[in-house]
């Protein structure tokens, strides 16, 4: 079962309490980053699935997260409105017909050809975009207008309002996170969880695993496209390099540093990636030079992530003094 | 009773099984009926476990076949030959670590091939009184011992026709060896076929039914147990004991 400490609830619960009442406080520019970090929680949450549950190291999640991005434009290009009813399901069905074709001929790989099969597929797709002028080439296209929640006049939801859209990323990071637990307790986790840890085992015990491989890429596929398509919204740009092999290494080590296989790691991950960017690009020229060394000491202080930080700390507490307990000479 | 008209239940023919280029299986062939308890035996390195893995499609035979209930498996999927009631204890235990006890017995639990029910949840609980104790607990929280019982009592639940049991007493305290020998004369008595790796050929010889013993990748003497048994010079040509 895929379970997390009373501790570590009642951090989460703390985090989002003050994810909730921070946007008076925050100006325009810091209410964007963090709707944008809460988005790349999303989706680092869904390669998370891959990554850390089902034992999958794709290292091209972002063709889902731009080609959903994409498929927003391309519906939105030559319309003022559109309703969100089909946007949406039209984005998500799009991402998830994509991931069961690359996850189709990935899943029959594995370690590192696996690795490569679904980089050079989220390559081709990057190099489509890019070439392609009718869709803005390399600079990409502009999303002039955002799908609308619209019933005839009434519009219980308004996309366009700052706060308002925060909310919404909000309520989705929580709805994801849930849905993901949901799917990781139910007998389906099980045997994803079971293929992670041994592959022939459980194929011994029946499980047809390349099945329930693909359907695992299928999920995260898809929420990596709903992440997209968010994203899409919040800066009504989308371009190539948003599923190019760059954003699938920045998604990766999002997971890495947040912590594998603990589902709200990759969010803290993403906080943590985000504002420490941030911070670097005043500080610094080098900000890249200076996140790599921050990786670094990651990986080999923390090879939990962040989300083990709590535990790791407690443990370090609970040690003893060397020579505590031993008799005096 | 002449068992020559029976079915068997599993039967290996003239298999060669390979890692990479190594040739590790010279044309073995195996037969197990239903209801049938099989000793394979051999010193290390002489194929048991690759034959083991080569019936449950874990490492396919490249020439040769093995069929089960009459159909040729060879080259078919793992998942589909332990759908066909053949259930596959390795020697290396594999519980799922990250899962609980309950978690790792329901999730492989299903209705046999022919819809038999025979083993439930709680009638394995109450084979394995050590697990029924530790049903919360996560499978890295067991013992050796415990995890083996937990990974015979996983198979059970698949309600095989056959169990094929890869050393599953190695490593363990003499205690809980005995008890996991218990288990496998109670199955036994159920009239569940069996094939069992071991190196304690005394408790082998008391519960085959037939001995193979393997030696460089061939089957080199096949006999009753007790002939076995009382054939010292075969245990010193083949076993070196």
């Amino acid at each position: 079962m895929f379970r997390t400490s009373l501790t570590t609830n009642l951090i989460l619960i703390c985090l989002l309490v003050v994810l909730a009442a921070l946007p008076p406080f925050l100006g325009i520019y810091y209410g964007n980053m963090v709707t944008r970090l809460m988005i790349l929680g999303i989706f680092a949450m869904s390669l998370d699935l891959l990554i850390g549950f089902t034992g999958l190291v794709s290292f091209g999640h972002a063709a889902f997260f731009g080609l959903s991005g994409y498929i927003l434009g391309i519906v939105m290009m030559d319309t003022e409105t559109a309703s969100i009813y089909w946007v949406l399901p039209a984005c998500l069905g799009v991402t998830a017909l994509a991931s069961l074709v690359i996850g189709w001929f990935s899943v029959r790989t594995s370690g590192i050809y696996f690795i490569m099969i679904t980089l050079a597929f989220a390559q081709m797709l990057f190099y489509f975009f890019n070439e392609n002028t009718a869709l803005g080439g390399s600079d990409g296209m502009f999303i002039f207008a955002k799908p609308t929640l619209a019933i005839g006049s009434w519009n219980p939801i308004d996309f366009e309002d700052h706060h308002t859209f925060y909310y919404v990323v909000l309520v989705s990071l929580i709805l994801s996170y849930l849905g993901l637990r949901r799917l990781l307790n139910a007998p389906f986790g099980q045997v994803i969880q079971g293929i992670r840890t041994n592959e022939d085992r459980t194929r011994a015990l029946g499980f047809a695993t390349r099945r329930y491989k693909l359907v695992s890429f299928i999920i995260a596929g898809t929420l990596a496209g709903f992440a997209g398509f968010l994203e899409a919204m919040h800066t009504s740009i989308i371009s190539p390099a948003h599923l190019g092999w760059h954003e699938s290494g920045n998604v990766m080590m999002t997971v890495i540093l947040g912590g594998i296989g603990t589902l709200h790691g990759p969010v803290l991950g993403a906080f943590a990636f985000g504002f420490l960017h941030d911070w670097l690009q005043d500080v610094t020229e080098h900000p890249t030079l200076y996140m790599g060394i921050f990786v670094i000491a990651v990986v080999l202080f923390l090879p939990r992530g962040i989300a083990g930080l709590p535990a790791d700390i407690a443990r370090w507490l609970r040690r003893k003094p060397p020579g505590d307990g031993g008799s005096p000479p | 009773m002449n068992d020559a008209g029976i079915q068997p239940l599993v039967a290996a023919r003239g298999i060669h099984t390979y890692y990479g280029a190594s040739h590790i299986l010279h044309g073995i062939d195996l037969v197990v009926r239903p209801g049938e308890t099989v000793s394979l035996i051999g010193r290390n390195g002489m194929g048991k476990t690759t034959t083991l893995r080569s019936l449950v499609g874990l490492t396919p035979a490249r020439e040769g076949r093995v069929e089960v209930h009459g159909m040729d498996m060879t080259r078919a999927a793992p998942h589909r030959i332990a759908r066909e009631g053949i259930a596959f204890v390795p020697e290396d235990r594999g519980i799922f670590p990250n899962l609980t006890v309950h978690e790792n017995l329901v999730m492989a639990a299903r209705p046999g091939r022919d819809g038999r029910d025979d083993w439930s949840y709680d009638r394995v609980l109450k084979l394995f009184p050590r697990l029924h104790e530790r049903v919360g607990n996560l499978g890295n929280q067991l013992s050796g011992g415990e995890q083996q019982m937990l990974t015979v009592a996983r198979a059970l639940l698949t309600n095989p026709e056959l169990i094929i049991l890869d050393e599953a007493t190695e490593g363990l305290a003499p205690l809980i060896r005995q008890e996991i020998w218990n288990v496998i004369r109670e199955i036994k008595q159920t009239g569940m076929a069996s094939i069992i790796v071991d190196k304690d050929l005394k408790a082998l010889f008391r519960i085959s039914d037939r001995c193979v013993i393997l030696a460089k990748g061939q089957v080199v003497y096949e006999g009753t147990a007790a002939e076995l048994a009382a054939s010292p010079e075969v245990h010193m040509q083949h076993l070196g004991v």
